[in-house]
């Protein structure tokens, strides 16, 4: 057990977490329609972070830096920098320390450098953004780099436990972070993966996904010292399909085992919700519905929170984390924006509507769930402290 | 835990438990196709893959193959855990060249797919019916302090019986790949630790 002491998030609907917690309640969605953004020729939807917004925070953090650390970030290093350190500030625990360490979930970092001129050509390496991250904080432990497609989210999370459950660190920051470009929409374009209109998870009407931008970050530590904890982490599996590189399986076999393994020790009545990967592509959906369905789980809420943010991929398993442990504590069950009518073969309990937690009392904990390409599945236990 | 069996495949040559099983003609960087054709192997999907994966593959089926799992039983009791330097930066400039150039834009989805690094894992996973966990982490440098333990609260937390992990990288035409295969019990001959790990990729 490890305990969420802080966190935060950078996206399309604000810069830190109550501000973007309070849009979704106002069921504001980030997602909107670009045309021409990044030099793509067609249209997309997409929930973009506004660049000069990014500029503005954080030189009003960096004035306060020493003269070293001034160099030319880019926005995705800009964005995982201000978000880790909202996120520290509100844990109130020095990030310089021995005992604490970064993890950096992304998949593509800072993938858009490549092909322009006089850049440095270290930026473009993972390692070097989780490098610089640890820099700004005066932080010598190396970071490490969870780079597993779209679960890494939770995989860094499950890292994280790992590191502070063998006594290795008192404290991990794990931050999500991913921009867009002409690269990543390009590549899903070219899957066509994309719809052209907002997202709708499980409803039979879905034609693909949104993509988004975002960092999110989570402080975890060792204790819950002062009752700061927003919320545990219980434990997690990662489980691959081993069928398809870039298709689920049509059994659900590694998140099927996920979920077998994250429940072993608990009943379904005691899960308020499970907050799905939801990405609305036909075959995730799919996939997801029959995973909770062979698991026994389909009288649990299920919900996706992708038509607020988009896909954020490296960022999704950290940023739904935090907004489903905000609902965990408010005791409802956010809706799935856009959902009408099942089009999922298993009967799972999803609703467009945000609801209250039934039996709150027996029910404490929550589940977040995530797929990617390479056949990965992932998916951790949380609980709720309020 | 112990290593069972290990390979290394550098920019020249291919070692295997410590003999070298293929090497380049003078001065050339290995050739994986070549290396493939050499070691016998009848896979397909390998013509698909972009050089990370193919050397990953090569790597994990030697050992696999000589361990004498299968290809056909399903193993939820392997996890496979990889580390490299530089991602999936080798097929990234691949896909970036189909892009970059408005007059000649054609972006491939069959390239796309390798520009994720864990893809490695689930090539190697998809041969051999390997239905642990799998993982991919990204440092700056080949650390054995870092893969050792990493790799040991992976495989306690998972109580896997094996575990494929180690280093893969691909970069440059150049492969720098370190997979071994562990067990829990074997004859004892290499245990699993940093130092060893260590040993064997220098």
């Amino acid at each position: 057990m490890m305990y969420a002491i802080g966190d935060n998030i950078v996206c399309g609907l604000g810069f830190n977490t109550d501000e973007v917690y309070s849009s979704v309640r106002r069921d504001i969605s980030g997602v909107k329609r670009c045309e021409g953004t990044f030099g793509v020729h067609e249209p997309f939807m997409a929930s973009l972070v506004d660049e000069s917004m990014v500029d503005d925070v954080f030189d009003s953090l960096h004035n306060s830096r020493s003269k070293s650390l001034c160099r030319d970030y880019t926005k995705f290093e800009k964005m995982m920098i201000i978000s880790a350190q909202n996120a520290i500030e509100k844990a109130g625990v020095d990030a310089s320390g021995r005992d604490f360490r970064f993890i950096l979930s992304t998949t593509k970092g800072n993938v858009d450098l490549l092909g322009r001129q006089n850049t440095d050509s270290e930026r473009v390496y993972l390692w070097r953004s989780a490098e610089l991250l640890s820099e700004w904080f005066g932080n010598t432990n190396i970071p490490i780099v969870v780079s597993n497609a779209c679960v890494s989210g939770a995989c860094a999370q499950i890292a994280a436990s790992r590191e502070i459950n063998s006594g290795t660190c008192r404290y991990v920051a794990v931050v999500g972070a991913e921009v867009l470009s002409k690269f990543i929409v390009s590549g899903f374009q070219s899957f066509k993966a994309l719809s052209s209109e907002e997202c709708r998870p499980f409803d039979k009407s879905r034609t693909g996904l949104n993509l988004g931008e975002a960092a999110a970050t989570i402080v975890y530590s060792s204790d819950n010292e002062e009752n700061k904890g927003n919320f545990a982490f219980c434990s997690g599996a990662i489980r691959n399909d081993a069928n398809h590189i870039s298709g689920p399986s049509r059994t659900a076999e590694g998140l099927f085992n996920v979920l077998d393994t994250l429940t072993e020790n608990i009943s379904s009545e005691q899960v308020a919700f499970i907050n799905a990967h939801g990405t609305a592509t036909l075959y995730n959906d799919e996939m997801e519905s029959i995973a909770i369905s062979r698991s026994g789980l389909n009288e649990i809420p299920v919900n996706s929170l992708k038509p607020y943010f988009g896909h954020t991929m490296g960022a999704a398993g950290v940023l739904e984390t935090i907004i489903s442990s905000r609902a965990a504590n408010d005791g409802i069950v956010l809706g799935s924006r856009g959902f009408a009518q099942s089009g999922v073969s298993c009967s799972i309990n999803i609703s467009n509507m945000t609801k209250n937690i039934p039996e709150r009392g027996q029910a404490p904990y929550f589940i977040k769930m995530l797929s990617g390409f390479g056949g990965s599945n992932a998916a951790i236990l949380l609980k709720r402290v309020l | 835990m112990e290593i069972k069996a290990y390979s290394r495949i550098t920019a020249d040559k291919m070692v295997v438990n410590g003999s070298t099983v293929y090497s380049s003609s003078d001065g050339e960087n290995i050739n994986l196709t070549d290396l493939y054709r050499h070691l016998g192997i009848d896979y397909p999907k390998f013509f698909k893959m972009d050089n990370l994966c193919k050397a990953g593959f090569l790597g994990a089926e030697t050992i696999i193959r000589d361990a004498g799992m299968d290809t056909v039983t399903p193993k939820k009791d392997c996890d496979i855990v990889l580390f490299n330097s530089t991602s999936s930066l080798d097929d990234d400039i691949a896909y970036n060249n189909t892009i970059e150039d408005d007059a000649n834009y054609f972006p491939s989805p069959s390239v796309f797919v390798y520009t994720l690094a864990n893809i490695v894992t689930g090539e190697i996973a998809i041969r051999n019916k390997i239905m642990g966990e799998s993982s991919f982490y990204v440092l700056k440098e080949f650390s054995s302090s870092i893969i050792y333990s990493v790799v040991k609260e992976t495989a306690q937390e998972t109580s896997a019986n094996a575990v494929l992990c180690g280093w893969a990288d691909f970069l440059n035409n150049t492969p720098d790949v370190l997979l071994m295969l562990l067990q829990r019990t074997g004859d004892g001959k290499i245990q699993f630790t940093a130092e060893n790990i260590n040993k064997l990729y220098r």
